[in-house]
């Protein structure tokens, strides 16, 4: 199953590169619904059905909607010359990045390995959610019950988005 | 906004409505089966976008159907909140705390609260996916006159 999900993940990472690296912008954001549909393959042979389903139907959603708003405006990228600016912000970056892994390593070397020692929390869920929530579909128990906070968050947040959409795209104000 | 063909307009009438129905069951076995509010609202949603884009619409019907949508979400996500703060006022004192009888697990009507979260969240979802989708067409259509 990890040389599965190693041949997806490799897959993942092409789309990317070529969703960024395209001079047409539909073929770029077909080459990113390559990520979004192989995401959902990897989450199938991880066993975790609810967020498949999820990512599938948004991943549609999202790719019409893209695809409406790339067919309504220009088509070709607009690209920039490399001049001194942008060789600084590239070289800025290689050198976060390589910052960033150091002190990765640095706080994941004392960690137990994957997977290992950080059942405490997960043996109280995955035996009394039943009991607790009377769910049987565990992941809807943690998502309502456990972590209700998190669900409120979320629906919050996509009300925001909403709210942000329908203020930006308006042209005359509503009488 | 125009509508297409009539063999996509023919499928679209067989389609959309057992896509709707789909999403209905995701969203009301929630707490049974893999899905819930989340998954259940976008496919609700995506029934609404099937039939816009393949039947078309004028511009005074996409703008009633925006104001309703909009009001729809709003509705949901304060709905949730007083459900959530019902466990405050009744029960133990606890935000979002499940003070409904539980009955057996595996049910339809089971587990307390959790199929009325479920409920109004997909209606929020929902709701939310095709205001965004409507505003953008609604956008278009403002900068074509």
């Amino acid at each position: 199953m990890e040389l599965a999900i190693s041949v997806i993940v490799i897959f993942m990472i092409l789309g990317a590169i070529y969703a960024i690296h395209a001079s047409d912008i539909l073929s770029a954001v077909i080459a990113g619904g390559i990520v979004g549909y192989s995401l959902v393959i990897c989450f199938l042979l991880l066993k975790a059905p609810d967020l498949a389903i999820v990512q599938i139907v948004v991943e549609t959603i999202t790719l019409i909607i893209m695809v409406a708003v790339v067919l309504d405006s220009s088509r070709k990228e607009a690209y920039g010359k490399f001049d001194t600016q942008a060789w600084v912000t590239a070289a800025t970056a290689v050198v976060i990045l390589a910052i960033l892994f150091w002190f990765l390593k640095e706080a994941s070397a004392p960690l137990a390995p994957f997977g290992e020692n950080t059942m405490r929390m997960a043996d109280a869920y995955v035996n009394g959610a039943v009991d607790k929530t009377g769910s049987v579909n565990l992941v809807t128990g943690v998502l309502f019950d456990f972590r209700g906070y998190d669900t409120l968050g979320e629906a919050t947040v996509l009300v925001t988005a909403v709210l942000g959409v329908l203020t930006i795209l308006r042209i005359r104000g509503r009488k | 906004m125009k509508g297409m063909t009539v063999i996509v307009k023919k499928t679209t009438q067989l389609i959309a409505g057992i896509v709707f129905l789909y999403g209905i069951y995701i969203i009301l076995h929630g707490h049974l089966t893999p899905g819930g509010g989340f998954a259940g609202g976008v496919i609700v949603a995506g029934s609404f976008i099937l039939l816009i884009l393949a039947y078309g619409s004028d511009f005074l019907n996409l703008v009633k159907e925006e104001r309703g949508s909009t009001t729809y979400e709003n509705l949901a996500i304060l709905v949730f909140l007083f459900l959530a703060l019902t466990g405050m006022v009744a029960g133990v004192g606890i935000f979002f705390a499940n003070w409904l009888p539980h009955g057996t697990p595996g049910e339809l009507v089971s587990a307390g609260f959790l199929p009325l979260y479920n409920i109004f969240v997909g209606i929020e979802v929902a709701a939310s996916i095709l205001t965004i989708f409507l505003a953008l067409i609604i956008f278009k259509e403002e900068v074509l006159k």
